[in-house]
């Protein structure tokens, strides 16, 4: 178990600046997730974190000891690769058992390790087979258990299970997690997937174009994201985002498709800042409920809808914008309807930068 | 099975055999001649040996020299050694100088190496005869010449940058995650090479030196011009020297062929379970 910190940490490859300056601080034994779309920068960071590639700049410090310079040998990190890239030319039991051998462990612990870790795995029967002779599924758990018998402090996943077909994600996901309370050692997951970042994160890190958005707890970052960026990556369906709406003269609410929304009465939101701004409204599909004209209301006209058993994703029109509104499947949906959005799930974008507006 | 598909297997047996008749008739030939009594190759459409005889056969492989000391050597046997040693170096030295060139070429990005390439690939547009007059003159002026040391090298002229073309498409192909697994692992970049590339890479490996040592085994031209000494030649120009200019030995020559193709076939035998494909399947998800 080791507490993971990134100084100031640069990547380049040529001209391009991949990584621009990245603070991590992960405490030991937590589960962090790194997430972001493709391109954010995210595999390189785990890819430096592992010593697989160089830092162009910055420090990076597990348990307070700088290992920046170290290979990747020294860092005593186990990583579970996304084609999981076991050695096709070993059993399993020797896939297993590699990395203990490199290290000139003991013969009796490495069988003993081998066995304890098949058995967590359900993987004794395969010990004798080679990879191509194991299923998707399979090979994802022999790559997990290359990690477990290594009893490293610090676990690295790289989006381990985007090969997986989606039944067996939900329950790689849930194993995962389970052996991560297990073992205890600090563990830092990239995936570009948000589900399975809010589902497996203690901490969360939003990365986007080479850094970090926002940090925090899953529910944190859903419920306050940052900036509009965070705010439409966390969440599925995604924020819907109304652009070019205007706060009123007072402050109190803000004009959304030719309605008044009011704003919630906020301590921390001085109205003099806001007044008469022009500004983003974002409002998450799951925050709106459909309503009989009202006036605190938007007209919504659905043009898709999406059945997903309990409820059903509407694909719309709020008068010029696109969006969606997740309701209740049992709810007839209109031809136009209007929708409620409640004043405390409004949140607000600085149209310029993108900022959140508290 | 249906008429159909019977009718089916007959007629695609039929096409094979037709095909494996075509492709075995002229092996058949030498094999006929080489057991045939008479002196004369006769012309007829079945090749059976007319006269059975091992007399040609003895014949080629129990020819001997006189030695300094008065007595006699087996020549034949010196000949063989002479092909296999000069062959199997040609290969060691072909295959062993590739893998950390082919290796380089296929994982790092360095300077001059796209221009190296491009000389390696201009190497192999002449014809080996093409160099064979400089060699000459090179080997003569290091005193190489008439020795098996000096056909190795010229060998391995060529052997050398066929086989780093053959195995920087291998080392390509080998996914860079399964070296990374390794150095994470606890293995150094070396070790990640010797235990997980090099295994992967063996039926690659494997074909290449067999390549390597068949163009060496059949090579004439350079080995004629080259070797002087009948202790020196190896087995192609021993075979033609039964092909005189007033007189051809047929018979001796078809047995001659049949026993210069024995180590051929042994080591493909030998290295044929190595060069079974998809060994580097399954590692990654593909």
């Amino acid at each position: 178990m080791v507490n993971v910190e990134t100084q100031g940490l640069r990547k380049s490859f040529g001209d391009t600046e991949v990584l621009k300056g990245i603070d991590l601080r992960v405490p030991e034994g937590s589960f962090a997730v790194l997430v972001g779309p493709s391109g954010c920068g995210k595999s390189t960071l785990l890819r430096l974190l592992a010593g697989l590639e160089q830092a162009t700049e910055g420090t990076i410090l597990f348990g307070g000891e700088d290992v920046t310079a170290y290979a990747p040998k020294d860092r005593d990190v186990a990583m579970v690769f996304q084609s999981y890239a076991l050695y096709p030319h070993m059993t399993v039991r020797d896939n297993l058992a590699f990395g203990l051998k490199l290290r000139k462990t003991a013969a009796d612990i490495i069988d003993a390790r081998v066995t304890e870790a098949a058995a967590v795995l359900g993987l004794e029967p395969l010990l004798e087979r080679f990879p191509r002779a194991l299923s998707g599924g399979q090979r994802q758990r022999v790559a997990m258990g290359r990690a477990i018998v290594r009893r490293s402090k610090l676990f690295l996943f790289d989006e381990p299970l985007s090969n997986l077909d989606p039944a067996l994600r939900t329950q790689v996901r849930v194993d995962i997690r389970k052996q991560h309370d297990r073992l205890g050692a600090t563990s830092i997951y990239v995936t570009h997937d948000q589900v399975e970042a809010m589902t497996l994160a203690d901490l969360l890190f939003v990365l986007s174009e080479g850094e970090v958005q926002q940090v925090g707890s899953p529910l944190e970052v859903y419920e306050d994201p940052a900036n509009r960026f965070v705010a439409g990556f966390v969440g599925s369906p995604a924020m819907n985002f109304i652009d070019g709406c205007r706060v009123s003269a007072d402050g109190a609410a803000v004009l959304v498709a030719e309605r008044r929304l009011p704003l919630p009465p906020s301590e921390g939101r001085e109205p003099s800042k806001l007044a008469g701004r022009e500004v983003c409204v974002g409002v998450r599909p799951h925050d709106m409920s459909i309503v009989e004209a009202s006036a605190h209301a938007i007209p919504f006209t659905p043009s898709i809808l999406e059945t997903l058993g309990p409820e059903v994703h509407a694909h719309g029109t709020f008068g010029a914008h696109e969006g969606v509104v997740a309701v209740s499947a049992d709810l007839p949906l209109a031809r136009g309807v209007m929708v409620h959005v409640r004043p405390t799930r409004l949140y607000l974008f600085d149209q310029a930068t993108g900022a959140t507006l508290r | 099975m249906t008429a159909r598909a019977i009718a089916n297997n007959v007629l695609s047996h039929a096409l094979l055999l037709v095909a494996v008749a075509f492709a075995l008739y002229p092996v058949l030939w030498v094999v006929a001649l080489a057991f045939s009594g008479d002196s004369v190759p006769t012309a007829r459409a079945i090749p059976v040996p007319t006269a059975p005889t091992m007399d040609h056969l003895r014949e080629v492989v129990s020819t001997t020299r006189p030695t300094p000391d008065g007595g006699t050597a087996w020549l034949f046997g010196r000949q063989l050694a002479n092909s296999l040693l000069v062959s199997i170096a040609t290969a060691l030295v072909g295959v062993g100088v590739a893998i950390p060139v082919a290796y380089a070429l296929a994982r790092f990005e360095f300077v001059g190496k796209s221009g190296g390439m491009a000389t390696l690939l201009a190497t192999q547009m002449f014809p080996a005869v093409a160099s064979a007059v400089p060699l000459f003159i090179m080997l003569e002026a290091m005193g190489l010449l008439n020795t098996r040391t000096g056909l190795i090298l010229c060998y391995a002229s060529t052997s050398v940058p066929f086989a780093i073309f053959q195995l920087r498409g291998a080392f390509e192909t080998i996914p860079v995650d399964l070296e990374e697994a390794a150095m994470v692992d606890g293995a150094s970049r070396f070790e990640a090479f010797v235990r997980v590339v090099l295994p992967v890479a063996k039926p690659a490996i494997a074909v290449t030196f067999l390549f390597a040592f068949m163009t060496a085994y059949n090579e004439f031209i350079l080995a004629a011009t080259l070797l002087s000494d009948e202790s020196m030649f190896t087995l192609p120009v021993v075979l033609q020297r039964f092909i005189g200019e007033y007189d051809a030995q047929w018979e001796a020559f078809a047995a001659g062929a049949l026993v210069v193709s024995v180590p051929v076939m042994a080591l493909f035998y030998l290295l044929q379970k190595h060069m079974v494909a998809g060994l580097g399947a399954g590692g990654v998800k593909g």
